[in-house]
């Protein structure tokens, strides 16, 4: 566009801000004592066309810029993949992005700077790094979109709670049959929902995850209903406490290594199991895509129809998915428990549900290092600009539309596939 | 004479008020290639659908022999039509897993057998070694396909990558993986040069003859039924009016009215 149409533009569009602005701006009523008085602003509306004239000139300039850096980029197409940093970075990220992480990860407590909160923090960005990871299995293989995982996490939390307030069962014994808890809900939910895709599987599951909390929050006799649940028992470091004064005929953790007592061992402790727990979530991942009913998921993400006219069960994997993905929420919520030592259905409500596909979405579907990152980020953002909390959620929603617009497929997002002909290396031809 | 393949009975499809097959009967041989033909909308696909299990037919017996076995297709579900009476489809417009590279979507086509093999999961998450073994006939069955359709060299990249003809090729290669007993093939040789055409043609006769695999067949393109098909099925407005072999076909005149007679019938919508 020249500058001449570039102008001619500006000022047909300052004209029709002056023309909307004259009735809107131009006019002020005033109170005359008697009847309504009133007052012209014509300067108002010069001032909006000429803001207006202005705003619209540098669009059209900055949108020819764009379109010409476009055009540029374009021919040198290799030099713009080089450059794409975070390309390059998915391509790569599950062969050292990850053990870097995880070696990160491991010696973060042992860091001179690892004080409480650090550790504290580290301990949230794994809990959401594992349900994540855990979400990834519905979401970013299987494809069923499922905007209700807390429920899950929450369902985790509660056995955990119920089994240790009524039964005295330990942090241990409670967290295979949270897993269990959480994944037989998930089937509870998948049965009737399989039939739907996409928005309408969101918007059931959206409302599986509220009606969850809602039970919660009303059912007082079981739940204990907004309250919540206190006293929940706090992990043991496998039968020894973590306490300064351990009942009788128990010994405590900093005894039994002959240390002085403090406070920062179990949350050292509650750190290195979150850690173990999201590391064990994301081994299991990585196996299960090379197994028959991970390609299944994946498969079935792309396409249902194909699916079934191959022979596969639509409806078992699909179960499946849901009930592995609720299983490792399951395990998270009960970790949740334990750390917090107190729950009510306050923690778990839809807001959480959001954060949790963000992170999935964000780090690229279906991409383990991205959703580390995206957990990281997410998590992170949020402590490190507490004064600015009123506009946390602006924010929030901000950054998901510039991401959409600019990494629609996620941080990381990049499809490692899952057997590849040219590693096998095994003779040619041979018969069926 | 040898008991058919598949013996379709009265099929009758109805939607709504729309008779979309009317009363349509035939036989497919094993080890035959049999070729459903018909103007645009005469229901050849809808046909198909009845036979993968994808409609459950109005009225009808499809009836598939099978190493004596007796399957009613009509009573199953679409994906135990795959799994158990082993019948294989192709689609009209291709369905593959686009992001998933050509060797996974022959892998994934052999799902039931590896789900066995890894105990339904849990044996395989351990590494069994029997799962391993499974994998890797899987993965030479795969090989054996991909030589067969000339994609080797494409084994790694993702099918949607693929050009129009390989994607073709690596549908009809996957069905193939679910070793069926009757392969369905809808419109395999549509958008196919004349070149790829006749590569098509040597495959099917390939199945047909080494595979002891029947292959049931729609398709426009002349060349492609007449040259290999052994049985000709004619339908016109959801009627059979024609069966025979294709010189017989070539004769008859209700065929030759129905392709020549109406001009307008392609303006009824796709088959």
């Amino acid at each position: 566009m020249t500058l001449q149409q570039r102008l001619r533009d500006s000022v047909l569009a300052a004209f029709v801000a002056a023309v909307l602005a004259l009735p809107l701006l131009g006019f002020e009523t005033i109170d005359t004592g008697g009847p309504l008085g009133i007052r012209t602003r014509f300067d108002y509306v010069a001032w909006a066309a000429v803001i207006v004239f202005a705003g619209r000139f540098a669009f059209m300039w900055l949108l020819d810029w764009h379109r010409d850096r476009k055009i540029a980029m374009a021919q040198s197409a290799d030099e713009a993949e080089q450059r794409d940093l975070l390309t390059r970075l998915g391509s790569k990220a599950d062969k050292w992005l990850m053990p870097l992480l995880i070696a990160f990860a491991i010696v973060l407590p042992m860091m001179p700077f690892a004080d409480r909160t650090v550790i504290d923090l580290g301990t949230v960005v794994l809990i959401y790094v594992m349900l994540g990871w855990g979400l990834n299995i519905v979401v970013g293989l299987a494809g069923l979109l499922d905007l209700g995982y807390v429920a899950f996490y929450a369902v985790g939390a509660y056995s955990y709670a119920l089994l240790s307030l009524h039964f005295g069962f330990g942090f241990w014994e409670s967290l295979p049959l949270a897993g269990m808890f959480a994944a037989i809900f998930g089937i509870v939910l998948g049965f009737p929902v399989l039939r739907l895709r996409g928005d309408y599987l969101a918007i059931v599951t959206l409302g599986f995850g509220e009606i969850i909390r809602i039970i919660l929050l009303n059912w007082t006799d079981v739940t204990q209903g907004p309250n919540g649940i206190t006293g929940i028992d706090r992990p043991s470091f496998f039968g020894f406490p973590f306490t300064a004064s351990p009942p009788d005929g128990q010994t405590a953790f900093h005894d039994l290594f002959g240390l002085d007592y403090t406070s920062l061992h179990r949350i050292i402790f509650l750190y290195y199991v979150i850690l173990v727990l999201a590391l064990i979530t994301n081994l299991f991942t990585m196996r299960i895509r090379k197994l028959p009913v991970g390609r299944a998921w994946e498969a079935l993400r792309e396409d249902e129809i194909a699916c079934k006219a191959l022979g596969i069960n639509p409806t078992n994997t699909k179960l499946t998915a849901f009930a592995i993905g609720a299983m490792f929420g399951g395990f998270a919520g009960s970790f949740f428990a334990t750390r917090q030592g107190f729950i009510s259905p306050e923690s778990f409500s839809f807001i959480e549900s959001a954060v949790i596909l963000a992170i999935v979405v964000l780090g690229g579907m279906g991409s383990q290092a991205g959703i580390v990152l995206a957990a990281a980020f997410l998590t992170l953002l949020p402590e490190l600009a507490r004064e600015f909390s009123l506009y946390r959620m602006l924010a929030f929603g901000a950054a998901m539309v510039l991401i959409m617009i600019w990494r629609p497929q996620g941080l990381l997002a990049h499809r490692e596939p899952t057997i590849r002909l040219a590693k096998l290396k095994t003779g040619s031809g041979g018969s069926p | 004479m040898t008991n058919p393949l598949l013996r379709v009975e009265h099929l009758t499809m109805r939607f709504g008020g729309l008779v979309a097959v009317n009363d349509v009967s035939f036989d497919a041989m094993p080890r035959q290639i049999t070729a459903i033909i018909g103007p645009n909308g005469a229901g050849k696909t809808t046909v198909f659908n009845c036979i993968a299990g994808f409609y459950r037919p109005t009225v009808g017996r499809l009836t598939l022999n099978c190493n004596g076995e007796h399957y009613l297709l009509e009573r199953m579900q679409g994906h135990d039509i795959a799994a158990r009476a082993r019948v294989a489809r192709t689609f009209q417009n291709i369905r593959l897993f686009p992001k998933m590279t050509v060797l996974e979507n022959l892998v994934v086509a052999q799902h039931n057998r590896l789900m066995r093999a890894s105990g339904y999961t849990v044996l395989g998450l351990f590494g069994w070694q029997g799962y391993r073994e499974a994998e890797a006939v899987a993965i030479e069955r795969a090989k054996y396909w991909l030589e067969r359709t000339g994609l080797v060299a494409e084994a790694d990249e993702p099918a949607g990558g693929l050009p129009y003809g390989g994607q073709r090729r690596l549908e009809i290669a996957r069905a193939m993986c679910t070793e069926p007993v009757l392969l369905c093939l809808d419109e395999p040789a549509a958008g196919l040069n004349p070149r790829e055409s006749a590569e098509l043609n040597d495959l099917l006769r390939f199945i047909r003859d080494e595979h002891n695999c029947g292959v049931l067949l729609i398709e426009h393109d002349m060349s492609v039924v007449m040259q290999i098909s052994d049985h000709i099925v004619v339908l016109d407005y959801g009627k059979k009016i024609a069966d025979g072999d294709p010189e017989a076909i070539r004769n008859d005149p209700a065929v030759i009215r129905a392709y020549l007679g109406e001009p307008d019938s392609d303006e009824k919508g796709a088959a």
